[in-house]
């Protein structure tokens, strides 16, 4: 095996106590501690979905989740019979929550599969027991996230006039808007995401279905493991495949958030009409999904007691690529108001300083302290060690990128050219039934992956446990 | 399994990754070329052990790619400049604005191509597989490694191909039901 750090780490916990101490400290905790086996892993993570009673925690947050879910959808039940009326987007604010919960859904989205991708690709064995539950959360917030773009919709039940289809009304989509992009990028990143996932998947599966006592269970797991039986043949396909998918993956992902940098940029309303806008997009969308990440990696740990796999280390890892994550987006922050001074342009002056010091000043200057001030407590090692205070500081990061991506929408239209058509928004509470509704809807989705699929992947614990074992 | 009943083939068991790769080597070595082995995860040249050249999966990818991308921007520029010509202000349709629909359709085409080759390569989905008859065989799966010489095999000899698996020191050697 290459001589890569992080390659080399497993194996030379086996070679030597002394070094396995070494090796410790440099990297904090090792990526599989624990005497675990081929056996113990299967029974583990397996257990978790097989064997282990529902506990109590799952039933009561599971019950409280059904219940926001049901206000998503009778929000969205009344908005189709009301109309987008019953929000509180008026003239000059036609988007608001709506796209700002877009935005914020994709941006979570976008890191999931750029996560196990990334790290697939680069060889980084920590990206192992991490990488299932980031590919479900991306899966997750996708598809939240490719409602709004309907919902937003004065007459939704057309959204499909976006697919190019043989009609009676000689009716093409417009080729050149970042709308149609939109539809097209998403389209592609779902249904990538779907097929990487699943191929992930059909081997743990397999493992299901062979351990499982209950014939009914027996069966649905063997349903989705479409017969698997680990031939050597199947498997190099499924490695080419899988390796193909992660490379396919890395660049979709950046182009699917330049798009939706570019639905702004194409405008011409001052804060929107820049070309930083695809870059800051995309680093916006791996901070907030890396802190998405964090928190359901914390929050799986504690409850299903997986120190084992998700360690001190994963976590660590995890805060410093959101801290340097934030830091790109920092920067971008400090560009945009550069570039604002230096166009020489007064409407974006205005907006600039309006963000800062108009009536939504106080939105700016929270998110400037959730996604700027805040993460900077990653630089301490104590911090990154410190699983429930790196959960506090994910949320935080979370809000804060909602409210900046409000922040973005709102300031922009709200005061953009003629003073005599501007306007304010505020939200009503449908406004915020929708946004609460699709949070408790993620959960749910979250909450049924935990309970009936393998949430770390087996396969691959399996394969980093060879090589500790192999010592190659 | 009694004698004269219709037999698949001899698997032998072992507890390792190494030991399986070792036996998968001996057997192909041996002149076997009807020879499976079974893993719970991807073993590093165990497929290769067998006599597998490689796969077609990029070059599928590829093609899939192709496809998507080349597709997609025919039927955009045929809408624009055949079916649906937009004059605005004397400009032309101009290809730009039709690359970011081509590239994600590019994307998916390769990967649609890579995720349904690998299943239509594989035979799967296949719910029965005789070497299911085996019932150990759930552990492969979860924590061993078999070698399934199948009976098909011009060198196989139920007796002689069991002495061959046994001394490839397998925790069993069985004979799996067709």
């Amino acid at each position: 095996m290459s001589s890569a750090a992080p390659e080399a780490l497993p194996s030379a916990m086996l070679a030597s106590p002394e070094a396995a101490g070494r090796d410790r400290d440099q990297a904090g905790a090792a990526l599989l501690p624990g005497e675990h086996s081929y056996a113990s892993i299967s029974e583990k993570i397996s257990g978790i979905v097989l064997t282990a009673p529902t506990a109590r925690w799952w039933t009561i947050a599971f019950m409280l989740c059904s219940a926001l879910t049901l206000v998503f959808f009778g929000a969205i039940g009344y908005l189709f019979y009301k109309g987008v009326g019953i929000w509180g987007l008026n003239v000059p604010v036609v988007w608001a929550f709506d796209i700002t919960n877009y935005v914020w859904w994709i941006a979570i989205a976008m890191s999931g599969t750029f996560i196990s991708a990334a790290l697939h690709l680069t060889r980084q064995p920590w990206g192992a027991s991490i990488s299932r539950f980031a590919e479900a959360m991306t899966i997750f917030a996708l598809a939240i996230a490719g409602m709004f773009p309907i919902l937003h919709l004065g007459r939704p039940w057309f959204f499909y006039w976006l697919a190019p289809y043989p009609n009676v009304m000689s009716l093409w989509p417009q080729w050149r808007s970042p709308l149609v992009w939109d539809f097209f990028a998403i389209l592609a990143y779902l249904l990538l995401s779907l097929m990487f996932w699943y191929l992930g998947l059909i081997p743990d599966f397999a493992t299901l279905r062979d351990r499982a006592r209950r014939r009914s269970v027996q069966i649905a797991y063997g349903l989705l493991a479409l017969g698997w039986r680990g031939e050597a043949r199947h498997w190099q396909r499924r490695q080419s495949a899988h390796l193909l998918l992660a490379g396919l993956a890395v660049p979709l992902v950046v182009s699917v958030h330049s798009v939706v940098g570019l639905d702004f940029a194409t405008g011409n309303t001052p804060g929107w009409h820049s070309t930083i806008f695809p870059p800051f997009f995309v680093a916006g969308a791996m901070f907030s999904g890396f802190a998405m990440a964090m928190t359901i990696a914390v929050l799986l740990r504690r409850a299903f007691d997986l120190r084992d796999f998700i360690t001190d280390r994963h976590l660590d890892n995890l805060a410093k690529l959101i801290l340097a994550m934030g830091l790109v987006l920092a920067y971008s922050y400090v560009m945009e108001i550069f570039m604002a001074w230096y166009s020489a342009d007064r409407y974006e002056i205005y907006t600039a300083l309006n963000r800062m010091r108009g009536p939504y000043a106080p939105v700016y200057w929270a998110l400037i302290l959730c996604v700027v001030v805040v993460p900077q407590a990653l630089w301490s090692r104590r911090v990154r060690h410190s699983p429930w205070v790196l959960f506090a500081i994910s949320i935080v990061i979370n809000v804060g990128m909602w409210l900046e991506r409000f922040m973005l929408i709102v300031t922009s239209e709200h005061r953009d050219f003629l003073p005599s058509a501007w306007g304010m928004f505020y939200p009503t509470i449908w406004d915020w039934a929708i946004l609460f509704g699709s949070i408790g809807f993620f959960a749910w989705l979250l909450l049924l992956f935990v309970r009936f699929l393998p949430l770390i992947s087996m396969t691959e614990m399996r394969e980093l446990l060879a090589r500790q074992q192999g010592g190659s | 399994m009694n004698e004269g009943q219709p037999v698949y083939g001899l698997i032998a068991e072992f507890s390792s990754p190494a030991d399986l790769l070792h036996a998968a080597r001996s057997a192909h070595g041996a002149g076997y070329r009807r020879v499976e082995a079974y893993s719970p995860m991807p073993v590093e040249g165990l497929a290769e052990a067998l006599g597998s050249h490689g796969n077609r999966i990029s070059l599928l990818a590829l093609a899939g790619g192709i496809l998507g991308g080349v597709l997609t921007f025919a039927l955009q520029w045929y809408s624009v400049t055949v079916d649906y010509p937009l004059n605005i202000g004397g400009r032309t349709p101009a290809w730009p604005g039709l690359v970011p629909s081509t590239f994600e359709m590019t994307v998916l085409g390769a990967a649609l191509a890579a995720f349904f080759g690998t299943l239509l390569g594989n035979g799967l989905p296949r719910l029965y597989h005789p070497v299911f008859n085996e019932p150990g065989f759930s552990a492969a799966s979860s924590d061993r490694f078999f070698l399934c010489i199948e009976a098909a095999d011009p060198r196989f000899d139920t007796q002689h191909t069991r002495r061959f698996l046994e001394q490839l020191q397998p925790l069993k050697v069985s004979d799996v039901g067709a």
